[in-house]
């Protein structure tokens, strides 16, 4: 439905996406429409967040602050830099419209007047092309003052962050909107009252905002017909790792199960070079990591299925969560303990340094993997990372703190045997290809 | 007004106050340690988590306790909250990582530095630490800068609580330093070499919980458990000109401000009364200052050993019968009206 158009060269420019039936929820709401109507669809269409927390949006747009005389504003998150996530990236790179509408809707829906897409700043050439998409809708009379004679004006600015993973949290995002230093604010209180410039702010990921439009479009209650239960309407994936084809994916929430995205050739094609599959991470580096096993069926021994309640099944110690979507699939070629240096070496590169456990506890957990992983470990120092890992989990003030944390707790938990490998035999383990050549076998 | 209990204790204390507000209120064992708050500092807080206390019931309408541990500097108190600091295991347990967390990069170099005995991190540590360290790496160490002719910043024992940075902005009113970097390569800095100048920036030796602003006057002058703190005033036109002298024999070592409740200083002082008025004569001395018996300041002050009156009903008695006042024969201290004895004052 979203990726209905990708790859369309017409889809790009004003003109050939008006062709294809875009500005059409512009026209709707605008013309035959109240924002409360417009909010209304949006939360019968159970549509959640898909940054990652999975937050219900039609909810959050009504924690807005709308008795405040000062302005609102809506703020699209394009800093999407979660390691193994690159959906956004896609949709914006190849239907720039279809952010530039859902911006139009929303910001309407949310009586915005100005609103900003915070966009990351590797993604300088996807400015561009906003930029020249904003100036169509410009020129075309979809932005700026009294909208299709509206009465409704909106003006949408795009902004490039300066690279930092923190600013996608989203106060760290709204401070570094505001020209500051990208930390996390401590909350309360909350964006909804006191975001951008102290002013009622809601935050929405790219994919969400660009979901709007189909709402709108289908009606609320159509949407929420398609996936299952509160797993309402599509979700886009993206896939890498030990994978035939890796790429973006639509899926419809809770109806692909998670053998099928990742052997069907539809999806992921299984295995690369004809290793099994050892690992998967679903959600993005931050989600818990889930065996093989454990991936395809639930501790229940259920088929697991691509949803946000399937893959939360079983909290996470035999389970994982949905997160931004950012599929990864390892073979048993991969080290899991050098996987993990990996992940905290960037936890740690990117914790902004205003609160301790994640300052000092990303750096710590940081230096002990690499010793693991160089083979220099001691068999204590699991039990360490595990001690680290549980202090800096819910004691930060932004989600980084968890987000180090728990893949620390959950590659231990699955592969602790990786670990004392990499303790029991150190001469192995020197080489970083070590997998390759002799995986590690999964106890009984 | 809403009523909050922590640790058994209830108190009613107006809407907006924070949870650390409110135990400060009720005062004694019960009140978290703060790091980075700093009451008269806007914005501070929140950043080092020691005050993480646990909220097991939101408020009376929501008897729901909160599922994460919270930064009590931070978190407004609602009617009928219940909030655990010492009586929660999962609050201690917390702290004693906290602790170990900022002592991670800490050098732990007490012996040699200026700060040792009126330290909050040394507090702390000997409060909620653990005897030994678990960290086995190397820690960041920094050269020494001076920022300024009279402040040095050693960044090798900066625990990153930002209070400096909110001094410079709230009270110097004129910042030319800030934090550089991420993470643990989060420091204070002032990018280009730049002097810390403007009239009140002296606070900022005030406000650091560590050694990691010093006041280069002092330096290495004298440990401050061998000063005697006294209060004293001059006319000042840009303060209150009320400080803090750190005296031995005749000489002021340093000036201060008055440090009181939780480390923060009652009032800030400018530069000059801090770092240019060095002679007794510049000042009207009003007295020692009050020091807590458990603070190492406390030690080297008592000269000799007093023998304890203690006053019971009987003797108390007797002195009614034969006239006397209920004081007893114990020599009087200035305040109330007797002879001016600095030894014997001192260790009143």
């Amino acid at each position: 439905m979203i990726l209905e158009h990708a790859g369309n060269a017409e889809a790009r420019t004003l003109a050939g996406w008006r062709k294809l039936g875009g500005y059409a929820s512009v026209e709707k709401a605008l013309k035959g429409m109240t924002p409360e109507q417009v909010g209304e669809e949006v939360k019968k269409a159970g549509l959640r967040g898909r940054g990652g927390a999975g937050f219900p949006a039609g909810l959050k747009w009504s924690f807005l602050d709308r008795k405040s005389d000062k302005p609102r504003y809506l703020v699209c998150n394009a800093d999407e830099s979660e390691p193994g996530t690159f959906k956004d990236r896609y949709l914006m790179e190849h239907l720039p419209h279809l952010l530039v509408e859902g911006m139009i809707v929303s910001s309407f829906a949310l009586g915005a007047k100005t609103s900003y897409i915070y966009i990351r700043g590797e993604y300088m050439y996807l400015l561009r092309l906003l930029e020249k998409a904003i100036g169509e809708a410009y020129a075309a009379g979809y932005l700026g003052n009294d909208i299709l004679g509206s009465g409704y004006s909106l003006d949408l600015h795009v902004h490039p962050g300066g690279g930092a993973y923190i600013c996608g949290e989203e106060t760290a995002l709204l401070e570094s909107l505001e020209g500051k230093r990208g930390n996390p604010r401590i909350k309360p209180p909350f964006p909804a009252s006191q975001g951008l410039y102290g002013c009622p702010t809601v935050v929405n990921n790219v994919e969400t905002i660009a979901t709007v439009p189909h709402v709108l479009r289908m009606g609320g209650e159509a949407y929420a017909a398609i996936g299952v239960g509160k797993s309402t309407g599509t979700k886009l994936i993206s896939a890498s790792g030990h994978i035939k084809r890796p790429g973006v994916y639509e899926i419809e929430l809770g109806k692909v199960s998670c053998e099928e995205f990742l052997l069907s050739d539809a999806f992921c094609g299984g295995p690369k070079n004809g290793r099994p599959i050892k690992a998967v991470i679903p959600g993005g580096s931050s989600v818990p990591v889930l065996p093989l096993a454990l991936f395809l069926k639930t501790a229940k021994g259920e088929a697991r299925m691509m949803s946000y309640e399937s893959l939360a099944d079983g909290g996470f110690v035999s389970g994982t969560s949905l997160g931004s979507g950012g599929f990864f699939a390892m073979d048993e070629s991969a080290c899991m303990v050098r996987n993990l240096w990996n992940l905290t070496r960037f936890y740690h590169h990117e914790s902004c340094g205003q609160c301790s456990p994640c300052r000092e506890g990303t750096g710590w957990m940081e230096k002990v993997l690499h010793r693991l992983e160089a083979g220099q470990g001691r068999l204590s120092d699991i039990d360490l990372l595990v001690d680290i890992a549980k202090k800096i989990e819910g004691n930060t003030i932004c989600p980084l703190g968890d987000a180090a944390a728990w893949p620390v707790a959950s590659h231990i938990r699955h592969f602790r045997h990786e670990f004392e490998y990499h303790v029991k035999y150190p001469e192995k383990v020197k080489d970083p290809r070590h997998g390759e050549r002799e995986p590690v076998a999964m106890p009984k | 007004m809403p009523k909050v209990t922590i640790d058994g204790q209830t108190t009613e204390v107006a809407p907006g106050t924070t949870i650390l507000a409110a135990a400060r209120q009720i005062g004694g064992a019960l009140v978290p340690p703060a790091m980075c708050y700093y009451s008269k500092l806007k914005g501070s807080g929140g950043k080092c988590r020691t005050c993480l206390v646990k909220v097991a019931a939101q408020s009376a309408a929501n008897p729901n306790p909160m599922p994460k541990l919270v930064a009590s500097c931070s978190t407004p108190v609602a009617d009928g909250m219940v909030v655990a600091n010492l009586t929660s295991p999962e609050v201690l347990e917390t702290r004693k990582a906290i602790v170990e967390f900022l002592l991670i990069n800490h050098p732990l170099d007490c012996p040699v530095c200026d700060q040792a005995g009126e330290c909050d991190l040394q507090n702390l540590s000997y409060a909620h630490g653990l005897q030994r360290t678990r960290y086995e790496f190397e820690r960041r160490t920094f050269e020494k800068i001076d920022i300024g002719d009279r402040i040095q910043l050693h960044m090798t024992r900066c625990i990153m609580c930002f209070r400096c940075v909110y001094t410079a902005d709230q009270v110097a009113k004129h910042r030319v330093h800030g934090v550089l970097g991420r993470g643990d390569a989060a420091e204070i800095g002032t990018y280009i070499q730049n002097a810390l100048d403007s009239d009140f920036i002296g606070n900022v030796i005030d406000v650091c919980p560590v050694g990691a602003l010093t006041d280069k006057t002092a330096r290495f002058a004298s440990r401050v458990w061998f000063l005697k703190p006294m209060d004293a005033h001059r006319a000042c036109t840009k303060c209150s000109g009320k400080v803090a002298l750190w005296v031995k024999g005749n000489e002021v070592i340093r000036v201060t401000g008055r440090r009181g409740a939780y480390g923060e200083v009652e009032e800030f002082i400018c530069n000059e009364c801090r770092f240019d008025r060095k002679e007794l004569g510049d000042w009207v001395v009003e007295g020692p200052r009050r020091i807590e018996s458990t603070s190492v300041i406390s030690a080297n002050h008592y000269t000799d050993l007093k023998q304890l009156h203690i006053v019971t009903q009987k003797h108390l008695e007797a002195r009614r019968l034969a006239g006397a006042g209920p004081e007893g024969s114990r020599p009087r201290g200035p305040h109330e009206g007797g002879q001016a004895d600095p030894a014997a004052l001192i260790s009143g």
